[in-house]
């Protein structure tokens, strides 16, 4: 199992480097990689049907609980073979859509890497290796999004599923550290049987929140759902693959996932109820004023995936069963639907479904898809979609409060008429109707295009038909996963005539008459779009501005390119910091009676720095300060001998020389030496310098009474020739005890000298230019 | 910097300071010295060199670019960190021939990690003062 997701990151890498020399028409080959791993992952079905769970474990970082446990029970292996199963219909369709494009082998290596982190996540079994997998896929599929990097529209939007998914991610993150230290364990396994701990936890709602607008940010529920949309930029096969099984469906899988341990309170489930009907009616009304194929397609799934979050928010052993059905029914007729309108757009080079009709001539077989598919979205008798939607609205029945269930439930209704409506537009409209003349002339279908979708719209009707086959092979055992105790909930296909039987047939005829009697024009979009002032995705735009406004405050002020400023502030901070310390939390004793007295040369020595330092300042010549600083430093290096540190007394003569030269070097280019600072700038460089003065006096001072701690240059000078074979302890130390160090200092001093070359040679460039 | 005598005179001491830097270099285990002090003393010998000749004479002792020092001395130094893992030690372990080599003493892997510093120090110096001083031109 690890190799199985492994795999993936290292075929994804091999893409990346290699790739390049793999010719177009073998990329299908692929496919393989995907439809073995649903093979070996279909070889467990009969194991997880006796409940026995296929653990897998590994060490990472055993000392704070962060281990590479993967588990598969029927929740994740129903995830798995959704996302292997939908991945290799798209690795299939990917081969003709992007036939020719000089990136294709960038996209499938993205594309295996986000496969990769979604099977990471649906089968890790430690919350940390699920957050590290999850913002795998965020960093994948923004890879995807923003595929078309030449469209600026692309990029932006790929930063913006990136941004909304990724500050999720970090709430995300700090809720699964919070419930992991209220359990005291990052094991999920753990977690889910320590129900009543975190029921009890003062930090249960904080937890619960936290984990919530991870979930809401990546599964796209309102006030986070614009991300989405805007999504749509990206090719076709991806809006497919991440829409309809995976992407969108992580923030599900883990709310379902953790339904278990946190499930059954009010708090969880009332936010869940509100948000999900909020999300569902929200986009399913803003589907009717879509004209884009796709742009109708992604607020439906926005709508979808609030009702699946409703479900999970009425959490009855219905609703979770309903839950479970209802997202593999979604998942086989989104992606059909995506795949059909990638078709289309490929072939016709347009998406506007008021342009659209009569494709039924040019393509007949897709036509036939499209139908079933439909069937499927509409929620009609003998599809998967039915029997979900049954459920949906017999849970949606059960929740009790007569006001609260009447409401939801005619929520529920409302948004699914709009989302069946969505679909007439999506998979009727277009084939429907006379033809235009342009579409005449389109060839026959490829068959890597026309597979998948007819593949998937043919297993939604088949398991609609033969509910009791998927429901032993999978849903069953996803169920148990989520409910965690045995439910007795056969699927049929025919309920007998009830109350949700009406209302299913009421909803069906409703999308339909609103079909008929509807059409959808580009002036209710236009419309629609004057509320975009108002819309939660606004709020972005201010947060982005406000973001990009305090970064140019934060430079203008801090990174204002002028040396003495930075010198000043530094000199400032460690004024304030030290400063407080020193006074506020250790007793100053100024004791000068162990000093000795000055010797001559020391003296001598001394009084050479004074009138060095008193030229420098006052001289009116470059030269002569850059001359009068360098005795300073040569000075302080007869210090170090007379005090026994000839090694440092090297390093700074030498270092003291070649800054001497740099300076003598770049004197030429700075403008004549001037006196223009004003006296009272003057005064207030004397204050800090003579404030930085005093302190650093009293800090040595102090290091004189305090007891001097012999222990560590004992240590070494002690081991330094038998361990290290060295006698000079100083190198010793450099280039064997903290040789890490070093090594990292020759890193620094190497950017140090790479920025200098670049920003030189770039500038000569520039003015090359002009 | 036209004058015959300091030409001369750089002329001379290019060399002597070259073996000086080697020497401190070597000693370093022992005395005083190391890779880093040896770096910046043979940077100073070809900057007294840049100052007598210019420029371009300095810049010939060089084959490729200065710059071309600092990875190869990194790579030294990064070997003889890793090389101890081929003996099955944690990185950076030093490791010795057993018998102390003429004149230069004990070699292990310590030396060719200060090697490594030597070559960065003179690689980083000299990179960054040919290019200031190339662009105040």
């Amino acid at each position: 199992m690890f190799g199985a997701v492994i795999a993936g990151f290292l075929i994804s890498l091999g893409l990346l480097l290699f790739g390049k020399y793999i010719k177009s028409k073998y990329f299908f080959l692929l496919a393989l990689y995907p439809i073995s791993l649903f093979a070996y992952f279909s070889g467990f079905i009969t194991k997880i049907n006796q409940q026995l769970d296929i653990v897998y474990r590994s060490e990472w970082v055993p000392q704070y609980g962060i281990n590479l446990d993967f588990r598969l029970d029927g929740l994740s292996l129903m995830f798995t073979l959704l996302i292997t199963g939908i991945g290799s219909l798209i690795f299939l369709y990917t081969h003709k859509y992007l036939y020719g494009n000089k990136h294709t082998d960038k996209f499938y290596a993205y594309l295996t890497m986000f496969m990769s982190s979604m099977l990471g996540v649906v089968l890790s079994d430690n919350l940390i290796a699920l957050i590290v997998f999850w913002e795998l896929t965020s960093i994948s599929s923004f890879f995807l999004i923003g595929f078309n990097t030449e469209d600026e529209k692309s990029r932006k939007n790929a930063q913006l599923a990136l941004a909304i998914t990724g500050i999720g991610g970090f709430f995300l993150l700090t809720g699964l550290i919070l419930s992991g230290n209220i359990i005291g364990s990052y094991s999920i396994q753990e977690l889910l049987q320590s129900r009543e701990l975190l029921h009890n936890s003062p930090y249960y709602l904080p937890a619960i929140a936290l984990i919530f607008l991870g979930a809401f940010t990546k599964s796209a529920q309102f006030p986070f759902h614009f991300w989405l949309p805007n999504a749509m930029k990206a090719p076709t096969p991806v809006s497919a693959y991440l829409h309809s099984a995976t992407m969108v469906k992580a923030g599900i899988y883990l709310l379902a996932r953790l339904t278990p341990a946190f499930g059954g309170h009010i708090y969880w489930n009332t936010t869940l109820l509100i948000v999900g009907a909020v999300t569902m009616l929200y986009a399913s009304i803003n589907t009717l004023y879509k004209t884009d194929l796709k742009g109708i397609l992604a607020y439906s799934t926005i709508a979808v995936l609030g009702m699946l979050t409703m479900l999970l928010g009425i959490g009855t052993d219905l609703a979770l069963k309903g839950l479970v059905v209802f997202i593999v029914a979604h998942a086989l007729y989104k992606a059909s639907l995506f795949l059909i309108t990638g078709i289309i757009d490929h072939e016709t080079h347009t998406r506007d479904v008021t342009v659209l009709s009569g494709l039924r001539k040019v393509m007949p077989l897709l036509f036939g898809a499209g139908i079933l598919t439909l069937l499927s979205n509409i929620g009609f008798p003998y599809s998967l979609g039915f029997i979900g939607k049954e459920m949906i609205y017999e849970s949606t029945l059960g929740i009790s409060g007569p006001v609260l269930m009447w409401s939801i439930a005619a929520v529920t209704i409302i948004s699914n008429i709009f989302i069946g409506y969505s679909g007439y537009q999506v998979a009727l409209k277009p084939f429907v109707g006379p033809i235009p003349e342009k579409f005449e002339k389109i060839k026959p279908l490829s068959v890597f295009l026309l597979l998948p979708p007819v593949l998937l719209s043919v297993a939604g009707i088949f398991y609609g038909c033969f509910p009791y086959i998927a429901d032993e092979i999978l849903l069953k055992s996803a169920t148990l996963s989520v409910t965690r105790h045995f439910t007795d909930l056969p699927l049929k296909v025919w309920h007998g005539m009830s109350l949700t039987l009406v209302l299913s047939i009421l909803t069906i005829l409703a999308g339909a008459a609103l079909y008929i009697f509807r059409k959808q024009t580009h002036r209710q979009e236009e419309k629609m779009e004057l509320l975009d002032a108002v819309k939660p995705e606004q709020l972005y735009n201010y947060l982005k501005t406000g973001v990009k406004r305090l970064a140019l405050f934060y430079t203008q002020v801090m990174h204002n390119g002028y040396l003495r400023i930075y010198i000043m502030t530094i000199i400032l901070f460690i004024i304030c910091v030290v400063g407080y310390k020193l006074f506020t939390e250790v007793p100053i004793q100024i004791n000068t009676s162990s000093l000795s007295t000055f010797r001559l040369y020391e003296l001598t020595v001394f009084s050479i720095i004074i009138v060095a330092i008193m030229v420098t300042i006052f001289t009116s010549s470059r030269l002569t300060a850059i001359a009068g600083m360098t005795i300073v430093g040569y000075c302080i290096c007869l210090m170090f001998v007379f005090y026994g540190a000839p090694d440092l007394a090297m390093t700074q003569f030498t270092i003291d020389t070649l800054t001497s030269v740099l300076f003598v070097l770049v004197l030429f280019k700075l403008p004549p030496f001037m006196k223009y600072a004003r006296a009272t700038i003057v005064t207030r460089d004397l204050l800090i310098a003579v404030a930085f003065g005093t302190l650093i006096s009293i800090i040595t001072f102090q290091a004189l009474v305090s007891p001097a701690e012999k222990e560590v240059s004992r240590f070494y000078a002690d081991n330094a020739y038998l361990a290290a074979k060295g006698k000079n302890v100083v190198n010793v130390i450099l280039v064997d005890y903290r040789g890490f160090d070093t090594m990292i200092e020759s890193i620094v001093l190497t950017i140090a000298a790479l920025g200098v070359y670049s920003l030189l040679k770039l500038q000569i460039k520039s003015s090359d230019k002009e | 910097m036209k004058s015959t005598i300091f030409k001369v005179a750089a002329n001379y001491l290019l060399p002597l300071l070259l073996l000086f830097s080697v020497f401190v270099l070597l000693r370093g285990h022992y005395e005083s010295g190391g890779g880093f002090v040896g770096g910046l003393i043979a940077s100073i010998a070809f900057v007294l060199h840049f100052f007598a000749y210019g420029l371009e004479s300095a810049r010939s002792f060089f084959r490729f670019s200065t710059a071309t020092l600092i990875p190869i001395g990194l790579s030294i130094s990064l070997f003889s960190g890793i090389l101890p893992m081929f003996a099955g030690k944690p990185f950076m372990t030093s490791l010795w021939f057993k018998k102390p080599v003429a004149i230069i003493g004990s070699v292990g892997t310590p030396l060719f990690f200060d090697i490594g510093v030597y070559l960065i120090v003179v690689g980083v110096t000299l990179t960054i003062l040919f290019t200031i001083s190339e662009n105040v031109k």
